[in-house]
């Protein structure tokens, strides 16, 4: 199979995608007002609950989702498997969309949004022991790495365009950031590596009010293995969405090949846990009955149940059985990250929060732009590896 | 070779930050584990719940003297009556009734030796500063509300209803300190049930008061040292969590996530060395197969 | 009720023991909160004949503030007060009538002048020249300008007086207003009330009388020993305001135990006045709260005759009531409607993508041979 990434070409503006662009639409509406009631008029935030699903999905989760090229870069730039080399360009174009939204969602969610420039621009007011302050420095900086790294494939477009500025700038820029993709990768390697880990930081700093089974000093650990078994989960479901929707035949045997880290990197969540729960003495909450130790159980389940659909040989072949066992996976890492931010953090009993149908709305809302810009960046620029699907239609 | 390799550098890097971990997790040996002093001037307030009569006099002065607004709750939503504290209400009584045992209590910010808000503040909007109150400078803040998740107290409040929202939280009057006068609270008690004065001086008073009346209270002073310590401090009847205050050990609440913090990233050593190391790595394999982008080329 | 009070047992009307008129004036510098001493120096001053001279006049009124005035007590307090200044004008007490007592009036002004003091009793008409009130030919405008021009003090008793009362009520046909109004530039005590409570005017003239200086006054003009609180912040049945205890209708339970009249329109919460501590003619309870009904806010300009009477007003400053919150109150609010909507989300999501699953199956990797299949 041919590894050079093409653009998908055609239609745009189809109906799913205009469908998803009215959902990303109306997200955009209802954010212009949250900016202009506040956040206790279009969210169900209070006192209690300071954070909801705005930072436990949109930019905890949605980060972790979005670690596809991070996932993807570890085994091809760092273990030398070139052969997912062309799994590298749509996970990193996933990895950018996505965390340009979560980095517009964290916009969101903060109260004072026209002041989120002083965060990477006071450095002399610092506070070098907020872990919130890495993981937003972190992320900013993540954002603008990963469409540096993604460039190249838009250059490559658009050093054929028919803007003759555009044009020239490309060929310049093409050999400058061949040069120093190295560096840049680097970058690509490290910044994940650090703020995923401190995500899991963050939380610690709720002491008494994280429930113990997730007050862990591995939870950086934890937080950085699954978002490693994460990324490359979002990496089998898109490829698959991909084939799928843009009519390539799948590699199959470079989808099965990304079954065997997530599964060691699966092993060693369970594994750390339930060594962390133990060494720790916080087996009784464990069987405490009460909907935490529920939590935790379903959680150390559905890591461990990709580990076990995946097993066979035969199973990782199967494009289905591999994309059900993503989906599991990530279903997983999202509900460690819920449960650390949300559902473990409790202020008191006498507390409760769900989110409002607006958080809900624009949380879809922004998941449906990300998908309309993939979809759309998918199409004009060469991302997508392989030829179309033969006559067969495989869906 | 490419499993061994791997499998090496996996394991070297669970094994290492496990290590970290571990070692984080071990006090003693972790930064921010030993208990931190408060600054010499420190001030702060002592409330005994055995001479508060529920009045709500402080309640009503911390609303005027901090310009706070109304908040009509309760019946026919007419009174001014904060159920807790919100940005309406720095702070608030609150009432501990169980069969005969009953006890008043004042609640708002315990101006901790060590607080976690001022540790989550990414720009340092919360801080600790002169006689080491924790004060907040609004042009530091950008509403991230970490504080809020921090504090082991549930202090520090946001202002939902507002499009351009800040932080609010007792910051023991600092604008009346500077006047030479009291915090507004203490100074209306009507049975001096809260007073102010430096720290060590109303330890030293909540410490004869136990000693002289040892079946009156609870033989413990709030604040002295649980999370580290706070510059406002408890003398109670009732026990303590009955009245809302969280048990907590001597280590103060921002050790853990501090000490990982700087463990981990101290000097900036690890990131650079990790950064060195991938930048290595990658040259290594591209000087093997000779591709720009250092990786093996597609095997087929 | 009555309560036993001493001037009511004088052993015979017109002549009053020493002990009792220092009793008075006792009473009268406790009402200024000016202390035992002044009432020795009042009795002082008014053995010496230093009676202040006082010119009465009266407009736009009902002579509702005169006769509670008169109603102190004892007929014989009437003749104290009479002794105790030196009235010299007052159209509805004097014997004598129209020119005659025009007359006195300009010998006292001129006997006095700068030194007599001017109680102005009703509103005083503006429109259309001031031509609804004219007495002796002139009009109120001119005579009040013309007496309390060479005044030592003016004082405005009643609401009439102090900013206009009943006859300024919308649609005001007469242009009435108080004293103070066509009198700019001086200084003008307002004692309201409909009708004001005659102690405050007895404090302030007697004050006057001993030590030549007036009550601090608000911003209003108002004695704020006697108008610097609300009636709600004195009130007998504030107890029950804070503990949530109110009169829904006249006649009911609430009513009948004498709980607190906000809901009935009761404007004690924004009426500066003090009769809430100093009941009218010296009966205990004799003041419209004491009496079941809700206060009118007769003081104030803005409320009485505009506010309707059973209207509830805003309360600016409520204190808390006899409640007090749990150490753990119940906050936060979970919407069925979003509830459901996540769970339609999660759930269709999760079902699509299993059903999308398994249309992938068929998709086996059948272009690698077996040997290389197990490799990764």
């Amino acid at each position: 199979m041919n590894g050079h990434a093409v653009a998908v070409g055609g239609r745009i503006f189809t109906r799913p995608v205009r469908v998803f662009a009215a959902l990303a639409g109306l997200g955009v509406l209802l954010v212009l007002w949250r900016l202009v009631v506040g956040l206790g008029a279009a969210t169900a935030m209070n006192d209690g609950y300071p954070w909801g699903l705005w930072i436990a999905f949109d930019v905890v989760t949605g980060t972790a989702l979005a670690c596809g090229g991070y996932a993807v870069a570890i085994l091809v730039y760092i273990l030398n498997k070139g052969r997912y080399h062309p799994l590298v360009r749509p996970a990193l174009l996933t990895s950018a969309v996505g965390y340009t939204v979560a980095g517009l969602s964290v916009g969101l969610d903060v109260g004072r949004w026209w002041t989120i420039w002083h965060v990477p621009a006071f450095f002399w007011h610092w506070n070098l022991s907020s872990a919130l302050l890495e993981v937003a420095l972190c992320i900013m900086a993540y954002i603008v790495v990963l469409w540096i790294e993604l460039s190249p494939a838009l250059l490559e477009k658009w050093q054929t365009s028919s803007n003759a500025r555009l044009r020239r700038w490309s060929l310049a820029l093409l050999p400058v950031l061949k040069r120093s993709m190295i560096w840049i990768i680097a970058l690509g390697l490290l910044l994940p590596t650090m703020h995923q880990s401190s995500l899991g930081t963050v939380m610690l700093l709720s002491g008494w009010r994280l429930h113990p089974l997730w007050r862990t000093p591995l939870l950086p650990l934890l937080f950085l293995i699954s978002c490693a078994s994460m990324g490359y989960a979002v990496v089998v479901a898109e490829s698959a969405f991909s084939s799928v929707a843009f009519k390539r035949k799948p590699d199959m045997k470079m989808l099965a090949g990304l079954a065997t880290p997530m599964i060691w990197t699966l092993y060693a969540i369970v594994g750390l846990r339930v060594a962390d729960v133990v060494w720790r003495g916080q087996v009784g909450l464990l069987l405490a009955g009460d909907i935490r130790s529920l939590m935790a159980w379903v959680e150390l389940a559905l890591f461990l149940a990709p580990a076990i659909m995946l097993a066979s040989p035969a199973s990782r072949r199967d494009l289905g059985s591999l994309v059900r066992a993503s989906m599991v996976m990530l279903f997983a890492g999202a509900l460690f990250r819920f449960d650390t931010y949300l559902v473990a953090f409790s202020p008191g009993a006498n507390w409760s929060y769900f989110p409002s149908v607006t958080e809900i709305l624009i949380t879809a809302g922004l998941v449906a732009g990300e998908v309309v810009a993939y979809v759309i960046v998918v199409k004009m620029f060469p991302i997508i590896a392989g030829q179309p699907a033969t006559a067969e239609r495989t869906v | 070779m490419g499993i061994s390799r791997r499998a090496a550098l996996k394991g070297l890097a669970v094994a290492g930050a496990t290590a970290v971990g571990v070692d984080a997790a071990r006090p003693g040996r972790a930064e921010g584990a030993v208990l931190p002093a408060p600054p010499a001037d420190a001030v702060g307030m002592l409330y005994d719940t055995t001479l508060c009569i529920g009045c709500k006099a402080c309640v009503v002065a911390c609303q005027d003297a901090n310009d706070l607004p109304r908040d009509p709750t309760g019946i026919d939503a007419r009174y001014d009556a904060p159920i807790d504290l919100s940005a309406k209400a720095k702070n608030v009584i609150k009432l501990y009734r169980s069969g005969d045992q009953q006890s008043f209590v004042k609640v708002q910010c315990m101006h901790c030796v060590d607080p976690a808000c001022a540790s989550a503040c990414m720009l340092g909007a919360f801080k600790k500063r002169e006689f080491g109150i924790v004060t907040y400078n609004v042009d530091l803040c950008i509403g991230c509300r970490y504080c809020e998740v921090a504090c082991p107290y549930n202090v520090p409040k946001f202002q939902w209803a507002s499009a351009t929202p800040r932080m609010v939280k007792c910051e023991l009057c600092n604008h009346r300190l500077a006047k030479g006068l009291e915090p507004a609270c203490t100074e209306v008690c009507p049975r001096h049930a809260v007073i102010f004065g430096k720290r060590a001086d109303l330890l030293t008073e909540a410490r004869r008061r136990l000693a002289e009346n040892p079946g009156r209270y609870v033989p413990k002073i709030y604040g002295e040292t649980d999370g580290g310590g706070t510059q406002v401090l408890y003398l109670s009847h009732v026990p303590f969590e009955k009245i809302g205050f969280p048990p907590l050990t001597e280590e103060p609440a921002p050790s853990l996530a501090r000490s990982i913090q700087h463990g981990v990233y101290k000097g900036f050593i690890a990131p650079v060395a990790l950064y060195a190391a991938l930048g290595a790595v990658m040259l290594r394999n591209r000087k093997r197969t000779g591709d720009a982008d250092g990786r093996e080329g597609d095997e087929r | 009720m009555l309560a036993s009070f001493p001037l009511l047992d004088a052993p015979e009307p017109g002549s009053v023991s020493r002990r009792d008129f220092l009793r008075l004036c006792t009473m009268a510098a406790a009402a200024v909160g000016l202390g035992p001493l002044a009432a020795e120096r009042f009795l002082e001053a008014a053995e010496a004949g230093l009676k202040p001279s006082v010119i009465w006049l009266q407009f736009q009124e009902c002579t509702g503030c005169t006769e509670s005035l008169l109603r102190t007590s004892h007929p014989g307090v009437a003749e104290l007060i009479l002794d105790l200044i030196s009235l010299d004008y007052h159209e509805t007490l004097f014997a004598a009538a129209g020119h005659q007592a025009e007359e006195a009036r300009r010998q006292a002004m001129e006997a006095h002048a700068g030194k007599y003091v001017c109680i102005i009793e009703g509103a005083i008409p503006t429109k259309d020249n001031g031509i609804y009130c004219m007495i002796g030919g002139r009009t109120a405008v001119d005579i009040v300008q013309d007496v309390a021009g060479k005044a030592g003090a003016i004082i405005a008793i009643g609401s009439c007086a102090s900013w206009g009362g009943i006859p300024s009520a919308d649609p005001n046909p007469t242009g009435a207003v108080g004293a103070a109004e066509v009198l700019k530039g001086k200084t003008v005590v307002k004692i309201p009330g409909c009708p004001a409570n005659p102690y405050n005017l007895l404090g302030t003239v007697l004050q006057y009388a001993t030590y030549g200086t007036l009550p601090e006054l608000d911003a209003e003009g108002r004695p704020k020993f006697a108008y610097g609180s609300t009636i709600h912040e004195h009130c007998p049945r504030r107890a029950h305001f804070d503990a949530g205890r109110f009169a829904e209708k006249f006649g009911d339970a609430g009513h009948r135990l004498g709980y607190c009249l906000y809901k009935l329109g009761c404007k004690g919460p924004v009426t500066h006045a003090n009769c809430s501590v100093q009941h009218f003619g010296e009966v205990v309870d004799a003041w419209p709260i004491g009496i079941g009904h809700p206060c009118i806010g007769c003081t104030e300009q803005k409320i009485a005759f505009r506010v309707p009477l059973h209207t509830t007003v805003d309360i600016d400053r409520p204190t808390p009531p006899d409640t007090y919150p749990p150490i753990h109150a119940p906050q936060g609010y979970v919407s069925p409607v979003a509830t459901g909507l996540a769970g339609v989300i999660v759930g269709g999501l999760a079902g699509a993508g299993y059903v999308a699953s398994k249309k992938l199956s068929p998709a086996k990797d059948t272009e690698t041979p077996a040997r290389d299949r197990s490799e990764v």
